[in-house]
């Protein structure tokens, strides 16, 4: 009687682009947290050079147009934004089902009141870790995790759906069965365990974040028992340490088929990390038209379909399940954003890249870099 | 932890969670059920479903209203709304009144 949208674009031989499903609207850069593994780039971009509030509305009623279903409303921090609610309003005014992604600081318990009336369908609400001492060291700001703590109480008394996220990494992949039931005693209805995928900020983490082997396998293990233990209970969506698999992850659900990116100055891409690929070049809101860039830009097209594919790929059953992986990773790990992701098993790079991560998740290092200082 | 799931029977009576919603899908030209993360296509019995958990019947009660309007077996009918409305729980999209 159903079927997953995501799934449907990709039945038949059509090779029409399918319409965006998902944007993630990175409203800003800044961000009181300075977590290690950010996914914002290095170079994080000014408050000035933001969209203003009228700018933001007309990208989001571009995106209704297009076919967008989820919204999601990002960072940085977008409590930072002066004009959360505003935007809000004007997102769940287009029917847009609007996701808030916050690490909760800047959040009061009246302005969750006037998101839930703005018409905000859902809050994914980030933790760092099961106690005061290791969330804080993480995040790099004193107060944090009770103030998490407190958020998720004002979100459920406004009645708004939460999600809570939870980065898996070397230094915290330890507590994962403490973060799923802090989850469920925070009345969340969802979980996302993601581990540290290795862009931008978290790339010069590698050595302090990198999970073991043995961490990611018991990861997986503690997933699994979860899963069945809370059924009907808490729903838990993973993404498991990809250094560490057999295949890619099938990045972005396939570049340019599911989603799109806007900057906090407009620029639109199909990944977060997609600014790491030199050879592509990207398009403002500022410039021209979503649609024109969703269906006709050149760094949206560039790894459509398979004709970017190396034979390895192209003549690979797994090429509609993965795409051929991360783009991103491709090029970082082999310096070739049209490689097989290294990660491949199938991948040449494959073994280098097994002795690579045995190595860096063996170093003492906790040390951290933390983002932005 | 000891935390209980809903258990659903065809005494149930439930609706969609909030956040949890049908939305006309005018540029693919579909309804669609929205949650968090996800987006599900919808056929027209599935539709019909959803539209009928309104929070007052129950599922049996639900299935019999069914069987009367499209003249079909009430087994037949409450089985595919209970596989349904099990599927819709386990997803935690939604909320059980009694």
């Amino acid at each position: 009687m159903t079927e997953t949208l995501t799934l449907a674009a990709d039945t038949g031989r059509d090779s029409r682009v399918p319409p965006p499903m998902a944007m993630l609207a990175e409203l800003t850069h800044r961000c009181p947290l300075a977590c290690p593994y950010c996914s914002n780039p290095i170079a994080l971009m000014p408050a000035k050079e933001e969209l203003s509030t009228k700018e933001w509305i007309g990208v989001f009623e571009q995106a209704a147009d297009l076919g967008v279903l989820h919204l999601h409303l990002s960072g940085g921090e977008p409590a930072a934004r002066r004009d959360l609610v505003e935007l809000t309003q004007a997102a769940a005014s287009l029917g847009l089902y609007t996701n808030l992604i916050t690490s909760g600081v800047g959040l009061t318990a009246a302005r969750i009141e006037g998101l839930a009336d703005a018409g905000l369908d859902h809050i994914q609400l980030s933790i760092q870790g099961v106690s005061p001492e290791s969330a804080d060291r993480i995040s790099g700001y004193g107060g944090s995790y009770e103030r998490k703590i407190a958020v998720a109480g004002w979100v459920a008394d406004a009645g708004i759906p939460l999600t809570v996220n939870a980065v898996c990494h070397r230094q915290n992949m330890g507590e994962l069965d403490e973060m799923i039931e802090l989850a469920i005693r925070l009345k969340a209805r969802r979980i996302e365990v993601a581990t540290v995928q290795f862009h931008g900020w978290a790339e010069r983490n590698k050595g302090a974040l990198l999970p073991t082997r043995e961490q990611a396998d018991r990861a997986s293990q503690t997933v699994a028992e979860a899963r069945e233990k809370y059924q009907g209970i808490l729903v838990i969506d993973y993404v498991p340490a990809d250094y560490h698999s057999t295949y890619p992850k099938a990045c972005m659900g396939g570049w340019g088929r599911v989603g799109l990116n806007v900057t906090p100055s407009g620029r639109v891409l199909p990944c977060h990390a997609a600014e790491t690929i030199p050879s592509l070049s990207f398009d403002t809101v500022r410039a021209g038209s979503l649609a024109k860039i969703w269906y006709e830009s050149e760094a949206f097209n560039a790894y459509r379909g398979e004709d970017w594919m190396p034979e390895l790929c192209r003549a690979c059953e797994r090429k509609t399940i993965d795409f051929g992986g991360c783009r991103c990773q491709a090029m970082a790990l082999a310096g070739d954003s049209s490689a097989t992701d290294p990660v491949c098993i199938r991948s040449p790079l494959r073994e280098r890249l097994t002795r690579k991560a045995d190595q860096l998740s063996a170093e003492s290092s906790a040390a951290l870099i933390y983002r932005g200082r | 932890m000891t935390v209980e799931a809903p258990v659903i029977s065809g005494s149930s009576v439930v609706k969609l969670a909030r956040g949890v919603r049908l939305r006309e899908d005018s540029v693919r030209g579909r309804t669609v059920l929205l949650a968090p993360e996800r987006a599900m296509a919808l056929d027209d019995i599935a539709v019909a479903i959803v539209g009928a958990l309104d929070g007052n019947r129950s599922l049996d009660q639900i299935a019999a209203d069914f069987a009367e309007t499209f003249e079909a077996p009430v087994g037949e009918i409450a089985a595919d709304v209970m596989a349904f409305v099990q599927e819709l729980s386990i997803r935690r999209m939604l909320e059980v009144i009694e």
